[in-house]
């Protein structure tokens, strides 16, 4: 029997890998601001640039738990909102204090990235010790949790500093020349537009770094390993629930980041734009990119973003997301197709195979 | 009578080793294993009961008995995969009650297991830096921003893999995917990720399992030359009756869970309840 060994990408090659992945993120940002310069992409695509990359960095991170960690995670959402809203109350509150807007942003997505981070911490703490499908439900419930929550929080602004209720706007007590941030049911309302397509990029860039480096480094050999087999990485003595715990925390960082900049993209957000079903979109993104596919997040998540603007172009408008769902299906059966596999792989590996076969 | 105490100081009393045996030139050091009265119910049924072992410091001990005396679930006691429900397990002279695998494993026992467990998706190299884990001191933190000491230890980490690889030949194999692996290098691979842990006492569970008679006795000269280089102590469980001879110094017969005979390999060979053990009484005539 010829026995075919697989070869692993050495450290060298996985940082060349790493850094393709860059380029290709730069190399997409610069096209696409050569092309706005030039008039040829139309508002309404213009307008998705942001969303783009909040998703681009939503995959990348949900990879994160359940790509490298190997945990089911459905709570995406709740952290994106976790960032979104504390964001838009941070951005708020900073107005006087850092006036340039960019700066504004940046400790806008740090304070998103913090809020998502305690989220993933009170989350994950107690049920990361659990194993199983236990991580599914908990983070389910969360997203729903974190939905409600901020459905009744009223959230206001004056001289005095931030008040907050659970009751309504009135029990806010503002003084005069006050302002609510976070209405109830409204959400936030009258938010200063502070996102931008170069932030959305640098925070990819930034995400990408973090995602990247950790897989290649200790932690994160020890968090894979942990997903491949508990019970021997517990015979070596890895500590597993505190590496479970670190990648889980870091993908809820990012996810709040990733929030922050959404919110801060409209003038006004509903906690139910980060319902369920938004995490089930950025956990589609990753299962057709490839578990643990890091460029594979980042084409799915664009690409699936895009592509229902895409299809309102053609005349097509009452089958759209039909025809949405038929293109999911058709990825599907493609990427798990053998045929299919043999030929991407000889596409992008076509010298290697060779030569395995002539061996 | 209270002056006569104070004049007089009671010493502390200690246990002494009682009927274990160990190699002769171990016999001044602590053992680095001892178990007394070890057992284990699951539910009704006893796996394990009274189980008395010492393995010396530089021992190559082994394990035998037929399918289903309780071998396996004697490392996994030891290891701490299971809770014993009764008796101590002492690993160089410190108790383990209480402690989880994690514990166990950072007091320097390391295992292979009977089903391997390799993590399959991972490079072979990266399968030994695993190993290594505890004895990299960066953090998270400085893995994330690159800093100076993730360079310095993953370079080092790198060295030490390759080397450990070495003692198996299988430094060319480095880049190869693990779970890819002809049977018998990840049953090579699983010992020497266990060996980068830095252990004082290497627990193999049917090492030659699915090795044909070449590949056996390789590995039975790479047990002692792993026991001279490192200056361990190795227990193992093994069906190949040659390698079990020919390598163990001590040897524990395990029968429905009891231990129903101890000592050297000719001690083992003539012993009438090793015989009946595995190949049944003989009818009376």
């Amino acid at each position: 029997m010829r026995v075919i060994l697989k070869n692993v990408e050495p450290a060298k090659k996985a940082s060349v890998n790493g850094f393709v992945n860059y380029a290709l993120v730069l190399m997409a940002y610069l096209l696409l601001q050569v092309l706005i310069g030039q008039g040829m992409v139309s508002n309404a695509m213009q307008s998705l640039l942001v969303p783009v990359c909040c998703y681009i960095v939503m995959a990348v991170s949900l990879n994160l738990v359940v790509g490298v960690s190997g945990e089911l995670s459905l709570g995406h959402g709740g952290f994106m909102s976790l960032g979104a809203f504390s964001g838009i109350v941070a951005a708020a509150a900073l107005q006087a204090a850092i006036p340039s807007a960019p700066l504004r942003l940046a400790a806008a997505m740090l304070v998103g990235a913090v809020a998502g981070a305690v989220g993933g911490v009170i989350i994950g703490v107690p049920v990361l010790r659990l194993r199983g499908d236990y991580l599914a439900i908990v983070t389910l419930a969360f997203g729903q949790i974190i939905q409600n929550i901020i459905m009744i929080l009223y959230v206001g602004i004056d001289a005095g500093g931030l008040h907050l209720s659970i009751k309504d706007e009135a029990s806010l007590h503002l003084a005069e020349g006050g302002v609510s941030i976070i209405k109830g049911p409204m959400g936030a309302v009258g938010v200063t537009k502070l996102a931008s397509f170069t932030a959305g990029t640098i925070l990819i860039l930034i995400t990408l770094a973090v995602v990247q480096n950790l897989v290649n480094s200790r932690a994160g050999r020890a968090i894979m390993a942990i997903r491949d087999n508990r019970i021997a990485a517990e015979s070596v003595g890895l500590p597993v629930t505190a590496y479970k715990l670190t990648a889980f925390v870091i993908s809820a960082a990012l996810a709040g980041a990733a929030g922050a900049l959404y919110g801060l993209n409209y003038s006004s957000t509903v906690s139910s734009k980060f319902d369920f079903n938004t995490s089930i979109l950025v956990l589609v993104f990753v299962v057709l990119g490839g578990l643990g596919s890091i460029r594979g997040s980042i084409i799915a998540a664009a690409l699936l973003t895009v592509l229902p603007e895409l299809l309102r172009g053609i005349n097509l408008k009452e089958y759209r997301m039909l025809l949405y769902a038929v293109i999911l299906i058709l990825v599907m059966l493609a990427t798990n197709s053998p045929a299919l596999q043999d030929l991407f792989h000889t596409l992008f590996h076509g010298k290697k195979k060779k030569e395995d076969a002539g061996k | 009578m209270s002056e006569q105490n104070k004049s007089y100081p009671k010493p502390k009393l200690v246990p002494v080793p009682s009927t274990n045996i160990v190699p002769e030139r171990d016999v001044d050091k602590r053992p680095i294993l001892e178990c007394r009265h070890l057992g284990v119910d699951f539910g009704g049924l006893t796996a394990v009961d009274d189980f008395n072992m010492a393995i010396g410091r530089t021992e190559i001990a082994g394990l035998i008995g037929p399918n289903g005396a309780g071998k396996t679930t004697v490392f996994n006691l030891l290891t701490k995969v299971y809770q014993p429900t009764r008796g101590t397990v002492m690993v160089d002279g410190r108790d383990t009650a209480g402690k989880n695998t994690i514990q166990v494993s950072h007091m320097g026992v390391a295992r292979t297991f009977q089903n391997i467990r390799l993590f399959g998706n991972l490079s072979v190299e990266d399968n030994v830096k695993i190993g290594l884990h505890n004895q990299m001191r960066y953090g998270t933190f400085s893995g994330i921003f690159r800093l100076p000491r993730y360079w310095k230890e993953e370079k080092v980490a790198r060295e030490r893999a390759l080397e450990l690889l070495s003692i198996f030949d299988m430094q060319d194999m480095a880049g190869h995917q693990a779970g890819s692996l002809p049977y018998g290098a990840q049953r090579r691979l699983e010992i020497v990720r266990a060996l980068a842990t830095n252990p004082s006492l290497l627990l193999l569970d049917e090492p030659a399992a699915g090795m044909n008679p070449s590949e056996t006795a390789e590995l039975m000269n790479n047990i002692r030359k792993i026991r001279d280089t490192f200056q361990i102590a190795i227990m193992l469980i093994e069906h190949d009756m040659n390698l079990v001879m020919g390598v163990c110094e001590g040897i524990c017969v395990l029968n429905f869970g009891r231990i129903i005979a101890k000592g050297t390999p000719d001690d083992i060979q003539a012993n009438p309840a090793v015989i009946e053990a595995y190949l049944g009484r003989r009818k009376e005539a």
